[in-house]
């Protein structure tokens, strides 16, 4: 670990006006920062914990939820206005990680987890773009089996692990952020960016950027979703391919859909194409296969991981198919 | 080899031949075991019963010390650079920035490191403990990918793995041969193991196999291991003096004391290791480069050292078990008597270990079959040495094997334990031996019933639970009974009845404190709370490693003998007004705090009496037990009948473990609670190399590509079912208290169960481990 200053956010003011050194990141619960620093991947030299920010999770006047970035992970899962209205949230959230990383990592930080491609974490003895751009990858004729078979580029394969994101896509959040020229906001599936040439810019954020909250925008569609984690192991194991799903079945029809893909690329994936083949049609395995296989047309496999394109086909059927309230 | 050597090995050969055949035809009363050691008809004592552990309260209190927790005067912290190319040399290597750190107290590199003997390499001779034999920070020469190239100590933890960091190498890189198939593909030599080369032949197997009227031909592959036992290999060593002091975790301590001996050019009475308690050894705690790195660096910075590995520095310099490639062919008639067995392949080492993977020893006495072909070729490569792993051999071996028994009672269509029992063995069928004590068929009865065999459609893919496939398998476990030379106990019997027990093994959470407490009050007619037993230091008598689950035979030998001398030295003081003058030493036993005579149990005198009447307050008797030779007389093995149960998941190809048993057939259990312990455990790590334990080597680099829990998979709680385990307690006559050691029979048959239940789940074969969901979608 090389070292580093470290100093606590009062307020988001102050988190801002410390934040905006050069060097310096943010803390949320530290269970990804914190890993990585000790390995010298992330070298900041200085630390601003934002943990003292909110965390409360309160309805929005127009039913949705607001989550304070601070949040623990843990605290979402419990939350009965999640658990109730967003029931693929809670799912993905104990589906990832260890109650007590769970109890430790906030939302925020999740949004901020780095890949696990062992190649990136492999300082030392291995070559990754995403750690030194240009450097070239190891992972492109190496183990990738836990790659990605979306969006990757010559560049990158690497996925983005997290679970929850995963869940918030298909949940249409919204990312609040607090920058040095104010705020904004972005839908999260448009927060998280492919690698292309640059794999080492994993976000739209700009340097000094806070993520001060994540927002679910009232959702009728949102109560019937889901999260399945298709991994190694029963537990504490990244996804080799994960589902969250949203569906509304009209008179047999499918009126609306949300569809996001976790293990599969290096941001969140939503399958729009799935969502917009879908739209309309008579719900059924006929008609959620051909979604699966529109969203998945596009995919591009390496040596260790074509079994994903199947893997996916198959857990999107499942998925909307429990969604549908079917049989498998 | 020159011929004066080849002559000089062919006598030996020879010689040792004539030996084994002297002592295989020798009366049973010739050899240790030959007359039952009395303690297995003791059915009222201690041995037998549950006993908790007695070290329990101090580990759950956090009390117990492990060695990275001793505390010494102006201690340092150790941090490792590791190579990351795996041949070639170092071109340069620039430590000013590291040495410039803070708190920066050394940074040892080849150009400053103390000049070192290699380690004597483990199985060289009686006491070599090391790993590899590679000299050791001596040179700019680079052997694997992962090999420490500078130690750096500091004040604290984090000062030295900072320094660490900012130490910058650059290598002149060589080729490596890293690639297991291209290695095979140039060529292969037959593997020795343990001075014998691994191949063995009756008959003509390829031909019978040819004329079987069924046959099954299959290869097997399995991956690299690596250890990973929860406690993270860790010291702490000083010099103090001139003796090195070291607080270890170790499975070898008296092994490890004399190496480092000899590394350092010291009188092995000038080395002392102690390990009371460890975290988990599975033949990982033995001696590796950090041992000698942290002592030299102690030496150099005049400071004790403590080194704890990082769970990737475990990756980089503890070996692992090596990869297999495994072809089991076996032919059968009508009845399905096998008349062809076949199991040979090919693994790895490297060209300074001596431990290719012995993948067809539970082979040599598995079955009775009229033709056999057994061979172990191997390659080596250039990486870390691979070594032991909770049954080397065994483990990976039985996976192959079993399942194709598997294969070969479908083929058949016959009941895979039908099969088995069919084809039992009346003697070893390697060596001709008789075997001590086999009741593998009484273990299968007794499984298949508590189990719930019957109930298996033996038609694969045919029972399911909505979307899961549900299935049986069963595969049989098998483990040597080893005990090696070496083995030595001293007893110390006080005035106040008291009996303390030295013997320089270890306890590395199996529960060997607590057994060999409640064994040696019986042995002693004694109550548990009058026997202190030390052990995990290496001044105390004896050279006995905590391996090939030979210790507690090994600890019951040595005590027995020093048991024997006990008695005759309490008979030579005991004078003529004790009730016990004139007795011989085989006709007293002890009993209820003192001795008797045995067919005369009211000729008794309490030790204290004895002692007192004779103006002792203690006596002191150090003896060493007879030569192993009962393991070439009889044909010593565990067995075990595993059974299965499994769910697969038909949409995503997950499988999961929901039921497994263990049947064990090990000699007398001596505490049933520990014995659980220890049989779930190796079950568990079984349930591991079946569905996920692989280490990544990138054989483009010959680098371990995940060298952490979070990627290297073992079994989490949630992937461990509730495990059933049973015993047929049937001692073993010829074995010390009729026990066998049970520290690596859980591992063995049970990937081979797990597969063949996943076969029966889902009607797919998966030959190659891990079997991940995707090889079954």
């Amino acid at each position: 670990m090389i070292p580093f200053s470290y100093a606590r956010a009062s307020d988001v003011q102050d988190a801002i006006a410390k934040g905006a050194l050069g060097g310096t990141k943010f803390l949320g619960g530290g269970t990804n920062l914190v890993d990585l620093m000790r390995e010298t991947i992330e070298r900041p030299t200085g630390l601003v914990d934002v943990t003292g920010l909110s965390s409360e999770i309160t309805e929005t006047r127009d039913g949705g939820v607001m989550i304070g970035a601070a949040a623990r992970n843990t605290a979402v899962t419990e939350h009965p206005l999640i658990r109730s209205r967003y029931p693929a949230l809670t799912r993905a959230i104990v589906a990832g990680a260890s109650a007590q990383i769970r109890n430790m990592a906030t939302v925020g930080g999740n949004l901020m987890q780095r890949t696990r491609c062992t190649y990136f974490y492999d300082g030392e003895g291995s070559h990754c773009n995403k750690r030194a751009p240009g450097d070239g990858c190891d992972a492109l004729s190496g183990f990738n089996r836990s790659h990605a078979i979306l969006g990757a580029s010559d560049a990158c394969i690497a996925v983005h692990p997290s679970d929850m994101c995963v869940a918030l896509t298909a949940l249409d959040a919204m990312v609040h952020i607090e920058g040095s020229d104010g705020s904004r906001s972005l839908p999260i599936k448009d927060f998280h960016r492919l690698p292309g040439d640059r794999p080492d810019i994993e976000t739209m954020l700009q340097p000094g950027d806070l993520i001060t909250a994540i927002e679910l925008p009232a959702s009728s569609i949102a109560a019937n979703s889901t999260y399945r984690k298709v991994r190694d192991r029963a537990s504490y194991a990244f996804a080799l391919v994960s589902v969250a799903a949203a569906l509304e079945i009209e008179n047999g029809n499918v009126r609306d859909v949300r569809i996001a893909l976790g293990g599969v690329a290096h941001k969140p994936w939503r399958a729009e194409r799935a969502e917009a083949a879908l739209r309309g049609k008579p719900a059924g395995e006929a008609a959620f296969l051909a979604a699966a296989e529109a969203e998945l047309a596009a995919a591009r496999t390496f040596e260790g991981n074509a079994f994903k394109v199947e893997l996916a086909r198959r857990t999107i059927v499942s998925v909307l198919t429990e969604l549908s309230g079917g049989a498998v | 080899m020159s011929i004066l050597e080849n002559a000089k090995q062919t006598a030996q050969g020879l010689f040792q031949a004539g030996m084994a055949k002297a002592i295989a035809m020798a009366p049973d009363s010739w050899i240790p075991g030959g007359e039952p050691d009395p303690l297995i008809r003791e059915r009222h004592g201690h041995v037998g019963r549950p006993v908790s552990r007695i070290d329990g309260p101090l580990k759950v209190s956090g009390k117990a010390p492990f060695a990275a927790e001793f505390p010494m005067e102006g201690m340092v912290y150790a941090a490792l650079a590791y190579s990351t190319i795996a041949k070639g040399r170092l071109s340069s290597l620039d430590t000013a920035d590291a040495e410039a750190a803070p708190g920066v107290v050394l940074v040892m590199t080849f150009r400053n490191a103390p000049r070192m003997q290699p380690p004597p390499l483990f199985l060289s001779g009686a006491k070599a403990a090391g790993g590899d034999k590679l000299p050791v920070m001596q040179d700019d020469r680079i052997h694997w990918n992962g090999q420490p190239i500078a130690l750096v100590l500091a004040e604290t933890q984090e000062q030295a793995d900072h320094a660490k960091s900012l130490i910058r190498v650059g290598y002149e890189v060589e080729h490596a041969d890293i690639a297991f198939a291209e290695a095979r593909d140039r060529g292969t030599d037959t593997a020795e193991f343990m001075g014998q080369p691994l191949h063995d032949e009756i008959g003509d197997a390829e031909k019978a196999l040819q004329d079987a009227a069924f046959k099954i031909d299959a290869t097997y592959t399995t991956p690299r291991h690596n250890h990973n036992p929860i406690e993270l290999h860790g010291l702490t060593v000083a010099w103090q003096g001139d003796t090195l002091r070291m607080h270890d975790a170790q499975q070898l301590v008296a092994h490890t004391a004399w190496s480092m001996a000899q590394v350092f050019g010291l009188d092995e009475k000038q080395v002392v290791v102690t390990s009371p308690f460890v975290g988990g050894g599975f033949g990982s705690k033995s001696m590796w480069q950090h041992h000698i790195l942290a002592a030299a660096g102690a030496k150099l910075a005049g400071r004790p050292v403590r080194i704890v590995l990082s769970r990737e520095g475990v990756f980089r310099l503890v070996g692992g078990r090596s990869p297999t490639e495994q072809r089991v062919a076996l032919g059968a008639d009508q009845e399905g008597k096998l008349t062809a067995l076949i199991h040979t392949g090919v693994t790895v080492k490297t060209p300074h270990n001596a431990m290719p993977e012995p993948f067809i020893l539970p082979t040599r006495s598995a079955y009775a079959a009229e033709n056999v072909l057994l061979d172990v070729q191997k390659v080596e490569l250039d990486m870390l040495g691979n070594t032991f792993m909770r049954a080397p051999g065994e483990a990976v071996g039985t996976f192959a094997l079993e399942c194709a028994m598997d294969e070969l009672a479908e083929k058949l269509g016959m009941d895979p334990i039908e099969l088995r029992v069919r084809n039992e063995p009346e003697k070893d069928p390697i060596s001709g031996l008789p075997f001590s004590s086999r009741h593998i068929v009484e273990a299968y009865r007794a499984g298949a019933e508590r189990f719930g065999w019957s109930r298996r459609n033996p038609k694969p893919r045919s029972v399911s639970d909505g979307e899961w496939l549900i299935g049986m398998g069963c595969a049989t476990g098998t483990y040597p009974y080893y005990r090696m030379p070496g083995g030595a106990a001293r007893i110390t019997l006080t005035r106040e009845g008291k009996a303390i027990v030295d013997i320089a093994v270890h306890e590395m959470g199996m529960g060997t404190s607590t057994v060999q407490t409640q064994v040696t009050a019986d042995r002693l007619g004694l109550p548990m709370d009058a026997i202190t037993f030390n052990y995990g230091d290496s001044t105390l008598p004896g050279v006995i490693m905590a391996g090939g689950s030979q210790q507690t035979a090994a600890i019951g030998a040595s005590v027995i003998a020093a048991h024997n001398a006990l008695i005759e030295e309490l008979l030579r003081i005991a004078g003529n007004d004790s009730p016990l003058a004139g007795l011989k030493a085989k006709d007293v036993g002890s009993r209820n705090g003192g001795l008797c005579k045995l067919d005369e149990p009211e000729r008794h005198e309490t030790y204290q009496s004895l002692l007192a009447r004779a103006q002792r307050d203690k006596v002191t008797v150090e003896a060493q037990p007879p030569q192993p030779l009962e393991t070439m007389h009889w044909s010593m093995h565990s067995h075990s009948a595993m059974f299965c149960e499994v769910k697969v998941n038909k949409v995503t190809g997950e499988p999961r473990v929901t039921r497994f048993l263990g049947s064990f057939d090990c000699g007398r259990i001596l505490n049933p609670k520990t014995a659980t312990s220890q049989f779930r455990g190796g079950i568990i790590m079984g349930l591991g190399l079946a569905l996920m334990e692989d280490t990544q080597f990138d054989e483009r680099k010959g680098r371990v590509m995940n060298p952490s829990l979070a990627e290297y998979h073992v079994p989490v709680h949630m992937d461990v079912p509730e495990i059933d385990v049973i015993w047929t307690d049937i001692p073993d006559p010829h074995a010390p208290m009729g026990a066998h050691g049970i520290g690596e029979i859980g591992i063995t048959g049970t990937g081979a169960a797990v597969a063949n239940a996943i076969y029966n789940a889902t009607g797919k074969r998966v030959r190659d481990l891990p079997i991940t969901l995707d090889k079954l979608l």
